[in-house]
């Protein structure tokens, strides 16, 4: 492809940022200062960076590109980058909310500015090579190494239980991966490599396949989280800082629902078939379940904690009934739900920032002193409902649509989880926008000013642009989502096949 | 003759130079403790140079085959020597605020050296005695080097008394062996083995288990751990750090060695202990360093964890066993000796403290030592893409290749209650508000040592070749045959 090595210098440039901000002296204003411009500038100039690579990727293969390859800890582990139709935007998606997550913290953020702009830079690093890794091993590096930036975001800017917080999240995540490490080690001893596409091409017998599946479940499965394994998402977001939360929602789910794309569907696709069942139900429950516990919340982000589970649901759904549509309605909804959690998270972030409070209660009525708010925060809570015009909708109907050919009831319960959406997102939105203004605090409450209406308004645009037109998207990932389901089906119909 | 004297150089450099240096000492009109301690470095690297020479050579023997020189025996010998040149080095600073600064602790550094190259060395269980001997001698009397301090000598005492034990029982065990082999030569023992005997006479496997259990109270494994905690709380810091470090690499060093040569061929006896004894380290070390609060005491049990997480890769028996095991090795010294430069940092006006509560703020009041003392930690923990997380996937890997999974899974899910006390000193540095009293600065030489060591531990992913081959290296003289086709 191209010599310059693109995508490692996407993926280290916010390192070398970080190496910025280390080297600013001077009191403490000017450090902080100094330090979030650094920080502003090295997300904008990674987000230029990765839509330059996103104009040279050829949308019609299948294959990945980019790719470098380098030989590094032992014959067969070696440091490989590369991008297919499906990880390309995840690394956009990352590059893209970083520079939002930045500005949202520009105010917000006053205590160890420096530390706090090094955190998220070291996070965008270990975030982009999750999606950019080919080698399993790397992959693993940039996927536990991302936990050590996280907790720190948590647990030094968090909210009051940050410390109980922090430490569900590390724990909780360290504890599905440590299994997968040892699959992957049992895959290298078997195979001699760790380089993606040849393990996709291996073929492995299906007892073992059994076995390494869960290992893999098990990691996936809490970071994405699926029910029952759910709790500690909750607790994390409604302590993380306001941009911590839309990286944690916005792209960190994201890497369960794309580690099953990369590497449960492709390189265990009997044991995929054979759990696919439990993991029909496992959504389903998420998708019923946790929308009615959202319904019971009192805090506004713990609501949209438990809204991301239900959504994430539909995306394991999709995933695992491996039909076109399941699947590219499963990437659409994480991406789609990439912007969407993060601006209701934003959204949360801006009454946060002006009443420090995120009950519920303790709002009401803000439609008539925020006009522009209640507007824009009327179209995230109906594209989180999943209403038709807004990105929400396109991939919670793909992903029914897909799961509907495979296991009818589930795509049943699923539907139904979409009424269910609307109850708590709609009561939530009522509840803090419309009717009078009850409280003394909010009389005197001001509107967005600029730099809010800033962020958030790129978010906007994504949700109505690919709500009317998903084309772009879905074009760029068919070929390789295709390409995904047709081996899938193919190394079915062999073993199905050969034991019959 | 000449020959034999060539291959021991590095024990006669080291030997010799503590002499030189007791002379200095002694006869010296002023405090000669500054010079003995950076003659004692440079003897320590003059011996690590003179014992990486034989790097790449054939192996070879000497005095009728009681000592062996091979690339195992010099990697593991540049390691310990490096050290303990470290070890001296970082507590200079300690020792003289605590006014303990003497220069025999630097000879007796040196003398312990000497023996656990020896150690290293041993291929006859008499050398080997001798060797653990020598080393041993030299830890029980610094060990109690605060003479003054209650808890000193009863750390020294407790040492020597439950050392004494140890040895004991290594020397039954050796007798025993030779017993029943008619040797004491490594070599010789093996052959009298039958190859991949199932059922081996009484006495032999109980002179093992002895042996075993000798050498695992040189290593701390449970359940011979129990003196490291009040060792390791009562010695002074800098001693702690040095017992932690380079005795651990020689005591591996030497139970690989007398396991994978002497008793090859008694690998289904042997590998079930091992198995056991990893477990117990990697859980009590994880589960009982939960409640400290001493930072001490918390690295004694943490020390305990990581050579269980080291025998695992034992526990497989294969050249990638043992390559695993030396990686891991190598990387825990760095990392130990890394998070004591901190500990050894971690001073008030009142004095040295030891409590974890003590590091409150320490990210705010000073950034440089949490940084490093935090790097350590994650790494301990083994979180990519710090050093330590590759020595656990090695260690892994091994015992996957040779079926151990039950082993593995213990063995990961034990690293995860220990990620939760690292966290706990991470959280305490970086989430807990700043104690009253602030931290003095570091002095600035373990700041350099700090230094050196958290950027080799967070740059290792980089370019990790070539330790990794170095090992490999080393684990190739070790493993004659493919031992690991015994296991099923």
């Amino acid at each position: 492809m191209t010599d310059w090595p693109l995508l490692s210098t996407i993926t280290f440039l916010p390192l070398l940022g970080a190496l910025f901000i280390l080297l600013v002296r001077g009191d403490e204003e000017t450090i902080a200062a100094n330090s979030r411009a650094v920080a502003l500038w090295t997300t904008v100039v990674t987000l230029i960076l990765s839509l330059f690579m996103i104009s040279r990727f050829d949308g019609s293969s299948a294959d990945f590109q980019f790719v470098e390859r380098a030989s590094w800890l032992l014959p067969g582990i070696d440091y490989a980058m590369g991008v297919d139709g499906i990880s390309v935007l995840f690394v956009l998606l990352t590059t893209a909310l970083m520079p939002l997550c930045i500005l949202a913290s520009w105010h917000a953020i006053q205590t160890r500015v420096r530390e706090y702009m090094l955190a998220f830079l070291v996070l965008e690093t270990l975030m982009i090579g999750v999606f950019c890794a080919m080698d399993i091993i790397l992959f693993y590096l940039f996927f536990e190494g991302g936990l050590i930036p996280m907790f720190l975001i948590i647990g030094v800017w968090g909210g009051v239980r940050r410390i109980y917080a922090s430490f569900k999240f590390f724990l909780y995540t360290l504890i599905g991966s440590v299994l997968m490490l040892l699959a992957i080690l049992y895959m290298y001893w078997q195979t001699g490599t760790t380089y993606i596409p040849d393990l996709m091409a291996h073929g492995f017998d299906a007892s073992v396949q059994t076995w390494l599946w869960l290992a893999f479940f098990a990691s996936f499965a809490v970071k994405m989280p699926m029910w029952p394994v759910h709790t500690w998402l909750p607790d994390a977001h409604v302590e993380a800082p306001t941009a911590g939360s839309v990286i944690l929602a916005g792209v960190l789910l994201k890497m369960g629902g794309y580690g099953f794309l990369r590497f449960s569907l492709p390189i265990f696709p009997i044991a995929s078939d054979f759990f696919a069942p439990m993991v029909f139900a496992m959504s389903a429950i998420a998708i019923v379940y946790t929308s009615l516990v959202a319904f019971a919340q009192e805090d506004m982000k713990k609501l949209i904690a438990y809204s991301s589970v239900a959504h994430m649901g539909f995306v394991t759904m999709g995933i695992f009934a491996a039909t076109t549509q399941g699947v590219q309605g499963a990437v659409f909804q994480m991406l789609s739900h990439g912007w969407i959690s993060g601006a209701l998270f934003l959204c949360v972030g801006v009454v946060y920032d002006r009443m420090h409070t995120r009950e519920i209660a303790a709002y009401g009525g803000l439609a008539n002193r925020m006009p522009v708010y209640a507007t824009l925060f009327m179209l995230f809570t109906m594209a989180n409902v999943g209403l038709p015009g807004t990105s929400g909708f396109v991939g919670e109907f793909l992903t029914i649509l897909g799961t509907f050919q495979v296991s009818t009831w589930t795509a049943m319960f699923a539907a139904s989880g979409v009424i269910f959406s609307a109850v708590y997102a709609l009561s939530l939105y009522r509840r803090v926008t419309f009717g009078q203004i009850e409280h003394e605090g909010l009389q005197q409450i001001a509107d967005m000013d600029r730099r809010e209406i800033f962020i958030i308004a790129p978010l906007a645009v994504a949700t109505i642009l690919f709500g009317f037109w998903p084309m772009p998207i879905l074009e760029l990932t068919a070929p390789s989502i295709d390409a995904l389901v047709a081996a899938y089906q193919e190394a079915l119909a062999a073993h199905y096949g050969g034991t019959q | 003759m000449l020959n034999n004297l060539a291959l021991i150089l590095p024990e006669l450099i080291l030997f010799i130079g503590a002499m030189g240096l007791l002379m200095i000492g002694a006869f010296s009109k002023t405090d000669a403790t500054r010079t003995v301690d950076l003659g004692a470095v440079a003897i320590l690297a003059l011996a690590a140079a003179a014992a990486g020479s034989y790097a790449t050579d054939a192996p070879a023997t000497a005095f009728n085959g009681a000592f062996i020189m091979d690339s195992f025996t010099s990697l593991m010998k540049v390691l310990t020597f490096i050290a303990t040149a470290i070890a001296i080095l970082m507590s200079q600073s300690f020792l003289k605020l605590e006014k303990l600064a003497r220069f025999e602790y630097a000879v007796l550094l040196l003398l312990a050296a000497a023996g656990m190259g020896m150690m290293i060395s041993a291929n006859d269980l008499i050398a080997l005695y001798m060797g653990i001997e020598l080393q041993s001698l030299a830890l029980y009397v610094v060990a109690a080097i605060n003479r003054d301090s209650l808890r000193s000598t009863e750390a020294g005492l407790k040492y020597f008394v439950l050392g004494a034990l140890s040895s004991g029982m290594l020397l039954y065990g050796a007798s025993l062996i030779y017993g029943f082999s008619g040797s004491t030569n490594f070599n010789d023992i093996a052959a009298a083995f039958q190859p991949q005997d199932v059922q081996l006479p009484m006495a032999q496997v109980l002179g093992l288990v002895f042996l075993l259990a000798g050498l695992a109270f040189k290593i701390s494994a449970v359940p011979f751990h129990m003196w490291t905690p009040d060792v390791y709380e009562g010695a002074p810091t800098s001693v702690t750090a040095f017992f932690a470090s380079a005795p651990k690499l020689a005591g591996m060093a030497i139970f690989l060695r007398i396991m994978m040569t002497g008793f090859e061929n008694a690998l289904v006896a042997w590998q079930q202990i091992i198995i056991l004894l990893a477990v117990a380290s990697m859980v009590l070390g994880a589960f009982a360093a939960i409640g400290q609060q001493n930072i001490k005491r918390l690295m004694a049990y943490s020390s305990i964890g990581h050579m269980g997480f080291a025998l695992v890769g034992f526990a497989a028996a294969s050249e990638a066993g043992v390559a695993s095991v030396v990686l891991y090795m190598a990387l825990y010294v760095v990392m130990t000796l890394g998070t004591f430069a901190c500990i050894l940092s971690m001073r008030r006006d009142s004095g040295p403290v030891e409590r974890i509560d003590d590091l409150a703020g320490l990210s705010q009041t000073r950034p440089f030592m949490a940084f490093c003392l935090a790097v350590m930690m994650f790494s301990l923990a083994g979180i990519p893409p710090m050093a330590g997380f590759f020595g656990k996937l090695f260690v892994f890997r091994a015992a996957i290749d040779a079926g151990l999974y039950s082993l593995s899974i213990i063995g990961v899910l034990a690293s995860v209650v220990g990620a939760y006390y690292y966290l706990r000193i991470v959280k305490v540095m970086y989430l807990d508000p700043p104690a009253d009293e602030v931290n003095e600065p570091m002095p600035r030489e373990l700041s350099i040592l700090a230094g050196v060591m958290t950027a080799f531990t967070l740059l290792f992913f980089i370019y990790p070749t070539p330790l990794v081959e170095l090992a490999d290296m080393a684990s190739s003289v070790l493993v004659q045959s493919d031992l690991s086709l015994a296991v099923d």
